[in-house]
């Protein structure tokens, strides 16, 4: 196999387990966003790849341009981008306002004061 | 004015929203919200009526043509859901403005109404999309206002639900845009119709396979299918009211439609439910889900959680239909995505008038509540039977369409799971019937009045249509028989 080969998605799919196991494993509330956020990185790269011709250039409409890569997965992930930037604030703002309710921002200590609020 | 429904469906409340930012003023939200949602509700009907009339409908955003541009697509299916979730959405409304007052912090309602309208467009955006992408993008519209919209109760077991959802419901969608990538991937297509039309070609290939591996389970984490319904309980029970009775009647519905679209339409022409074996595994869950879920639910002392486990039942009967591949079953399936929002939307209203009333909807403390809250009550318990399956509600005319689905395809163990579940269904609903009507009231309770009329009278649109439906079920099943036959037209 020549050397890069598939080397993209082999990077996209290490990335995506590594983000997906944080998300699951840890306990600290803003290690499971950045978790999850390497997820979707994971999903960036792989869409990004995939748009890349080999040898393309840019694609702009001009003289002696051929080959060119394909723009629209780029496009689209950029929308994605935008997407996972809103989630990732949005998560911090509720992870602020879980701190300020509970003192705390530890999956386990969360849990163990909801399990008392349900006994009152 | 009429070609353009279909965009001004989605635009109408999506430019609504920021106008909310502006007004900052907690009434003038409101009344531009409901002006709102009930145009979007008119837009609806309008929209059903000339599908069921006229065929399906395109629409090509900014003029560019189908494959390339984006298409928004009406057919029965898609206008039926765009009816179910702007029906609820106005029909909230005049309940909305006591129960929000009540629950959310003067300075904040405004915002309330914002991420409401918005969620309205992400959800009625994802039903009349006819574009893989640009669904994703309705999705995350609706689930990051959803997250807002959750968080903004005052209990505080609210926010961690929230981060929760937000947690696995990003996981969802993210699954959801790495499947349509794969797709893209061997199609050069988003298009739906088009995916259609080229995905048969390459079905053998693996990465299809993946893909479709990915768009089930991204889909199915975000429908609540059981197991991977655990964000669901704690949403409903400590989101603000209005919240619950608007998410529990349209959101995991319309997660069920692009489940639908995703099988029916874009896989098609492929053979995903015997040849690929998805079939069996969504009935499998689909019957644990029905079991386990409504068994959970007998044992919940907050109503909002026992309604809530009662949801993630009700929409295994949804995948039931789903699963078989049958007219008969999928009519049943989108039929009870009607029926059920009906039923759930006046559960959770009834429970949002108690909240507002006595301050708690735990069990224990709705004891006798029958005597003092005789209208609200009497709703609940009507609403209640239709979620059991009584004859002349609506529960009824969906769990027979499955019942016979079933038995069309000699399935006598599916078959069963239907009264069985039905059953403890009577459980759990004359547990709550039980301590309103049957407990005394507790020495030294505080006096309370009947809700407020304009909370009734939500109430009471939503049990009369429960009652309606349920008797004269000719419209629902025609609209919903042809949108099961066209949906399997496309299939082999």
């Amino acid at each position: 196999m020549e050397f890069p080969g598939l080397f993209n998605y082999w990077v996209a799919v290490v990335l995506m387990m590594a983000g997906f196991y944080i998300v699951i494993a840890q306990g600290n509330l803003i290690k499971k966003v950045v978790g999850l956020n390497i997820f979707q990185v994971s999903v960036f790269v792989f869409y990004i790849s995939m748009g890349k011709v080999k040898g393309g250039t840019a694609p702009i409409l001009d003289e002696g341009i051929q080959l060119y890569s394909n723009p629209l997965p780029h496009v689209l992930i950029l929308t994605a981008i935008v997407v996972g930037v809103a989630t990732t604030a949005l998560a911090l703002a509720l992870v602020v306002r879980i701190r300020d309710a509970f003192e705390t921002i530890e999956e386990d200590e969360t849990d163990a004061l909801e399990a008392e609020d349900e006994a009152r | 004015m009429t070609p353009h429904l279909p965009v001004l469906q989605v635009v109408i409340p999506l430019m609504a929203a920021p106008i909310c930012v502006v007004l900052r003023q907690a009434t003038a939200a409101w009344l531009l919200a409901t002006g709102v949602t009930w145009s979007a509700f008119a837009i609806s009907l309008m929209l059903l009526s000339q599908v069921m009339d006229g065929g399906v409908i395109s629409y090509e955003l900014g003029g560019w043509v189908a494959p390339w541009g984006i298409e928004y697509r009406v057919d029965p299916v898609s206008a039926l859901v765009l009816v179910i979730v702007s029906a609820i959405g106005s029909v909230v409304m005049p309940y909305a403005k006591k129960s929000v007052e009540a629950e959310i912090a003067e300075d904040r309602i405004y915002l309330f109404y914002t991420m409401y309208l918005l969620c309205l467009t992400g959800l009625l955006g994802i039903a009349i999309t006819g574009d893989a992408f640009n669904l994703f993008v309705f999705l995350e519209v609706s689930s990051l206002s959803t997250y807002v919209l959750i968080a903004l109760s005052h209990e505080r077991r609210a926010l961690t639900a929230a981060y929760r959802y937000l947690i696995m419901g990003t996981i969802g969608a993210t699954f959801y845009i790495i499947g349509v990538g794969m797709m893209y991937m061997m199609t050069g297509t988003l298009n739906m119709a088009d995916l259609a039309q080229r995905l048969p070609e390459v079905a053998e290939t693996r990465t299809i396979l993946v893909a479709l591996a990915f768009l089930t389970t991204g889909i199915s984490l975000k429908l609540a299918l059981f197991p991977l319904h655990v964000w669901l309980p704690n949403a409903y029970a400590f989101a603000p009211s209005v919240v619950t009775a608007f998410l529990a009647a349209t959101a995991t519905k319309v997660a069920v439609y692009v489940l639908i679209r995703i099988f029916f339409t874009v896989f098609g022409g492929v053979d995903v439910f015997v040849g690929l074996g998805a079939g069996k595994a969504l009935m499998l869950l689909a019957l644990v889900g029905m079991v386990a879920a409504s068994v959970t639910a007998v044992y919940q002392d907050n109503v909002k959680r026992l309604l809530a486990y009662s949801s993630v039942a009700q929409i295994g009967y949804m995948i039931l239909g789903i699963s078989l591949v049958s007219v008969t079953g999928l009519t049943g399936g989108i039929i009870h995505i009607f029926n059920h929002a009906l039923m759930k939307c006046a559960l959770f209203l009834v429970l949002g008038a108690v909240s507002l009333r006595l301050g708690t909807v735990r069990l224990q403390d709705m004891a006798g509540l029958g005597r003092r809250m005789p209208l609200t009550m009497a709703a609940f318990v009507l609403a209640g039977l239709s979620l059991i399956g009584v004859p002349l509600t609506v529960g009824f005319v969906s769990k027979w369409t499955l019942l016979q689905a079933a038995l069309e395809k000699d399935l006598w163990l599916v078959a069963a799971a239907i009264p069985v579940t039905s059953l403890i269904a009577v459980v759990y609903i004359w547990k709550v019937v039980e301590t309103a009507y049957f407990r005394p009231v507790p020495h030294g309770a505080a006096e309370i009045s009947e809700a407020p009329a304009s909370m009734l009278v939500p109430i009471w649109i939503m049990v009369f249509a429960c009652l309606y439906f349920g008797i004269d079920a000719t419209w629902t099943l025609d609209v919903a028989r042809s949108a099961a036959i066209l949906l399997l037209g496309g299939a082999p």
